[in-house]
């Protein structure tokens, strides 16, 4: 069985890799894979702690919930950043940064 | 045995996750962060969540990352008319040094934190069985209200998104 630190060590780490990326890449795109892996990285030591609950599953299904709420977060932003594209001409969150021409 | 699957898919995840956040080229950032996805659907079953490791192959890999693939193709930026230009986003130095400092600080700290804890586990560890069972009954009893608003935040968001994505320009008539 592989203890349970070693589930929240890796998980320490994709979190902060994907904070990295969500506060260094100039590409909407960019920081939507960096927030997809800092998610990623929550449902990690979710699972690890439902390990110890076997009647209930709680850390499983807040999991599951976690993704749902992922994948509608997903469709919104590129819906969103199709629109910002479509106005600006630019995927640079630099670039914009007035709210209303 | 297990222990070693587990290194080799923790590895493969945390490399991949590296790689994003090195690579200039986007495209290949996000086959990176499919990698990332299925190291992390490894570990979800080598914890005993069989069906969360099936669910996200399924909604990650299948639903999410072609998202944003289309994403980053349909956002090109049109600087040159060569279609095999590659789609690059210009990093400067210092901020990719920024996020690597503030990333590896807060690593540090949660690694601190994480061996300075004493988790007291009140269950046993759960043996090797199947979950679906479990999740299913809990989803249909206890949880049945989050189940429901799941559900009604998809349905929402299903036609915010295609009600963005349709009507191009909606302050000009």
């Amino acid at each position: 069985m592989i203890p349970l630190h070693h589930y929240l060590i890796v998980a320490a780490a994709l979190f902060c890799t994907g904070l990295a990326i969500a506060i260094t890449k100039r590409h909407f795109i960019g920081i939507l894979l960096g927030i997809e892996l800092m998610l990623n990285a929550v449902n990690i030591n979710l699972v690890a702690f439902s390990r110890h609950d076997p009647e209930k599953l709680s850390g499983q299904l807040f999991a599951l919930f976690v993704i749902v709420v992922a994948a509608a977060e997903v469709t919104v932003a590129l819906a969103i950043i199709l629109r910002v594209y479509g106005r600006y001409n630019t995927v640079d969150p630099d670039e914009v940064n007035d709210l209303k021409k | 045995m297990e222990q070693l699957a587990f290194y080799v898919f923790a590895a493969i995840a945390v490399l991949a996750g590296l790689f994003i956040l090195f690579s200039k080229n986007l495209v290949y950032g996000a086959f990176a962060l499919f990698l990332a996805f299925l190291g992390v659907a490894a570990l979800y079953i080598l914890a005993g969540a069989d069906f969360l490791g099936v669910a996200q192959i399924m909604i990650y890999v299948g639903g999410v990352l072609v998202l944003l693939i289309f994403g980053i193709m349909l956002t090109r930026k049109l600087v040159s008319h060569d279609p095999t230009a590659h789609n690059r986003v210009e990093v400067a130095t210092g901020r990719t040094a920024w996020g690597a400092i503030i990333g590896s600080l807060l690593f540090f700290g949660l690694l601190k934190i994480i061996f300075q804890a004493d988790f007291l586990m009140s269950g046993e560890e759960m043996i090797s069985r199947s979950t679906i069972k479990t999740i299913g009954v809990e989803l249909m009893t206890s949880h049945l209200l989050p189940f429901e608003v799941a559900g009604i935040l998809l349905l929402v968001a299903l036609v915010g998104a295609a009600y963005l994505a349709v009507h191009r320009n909606p302050v000009q008539p």
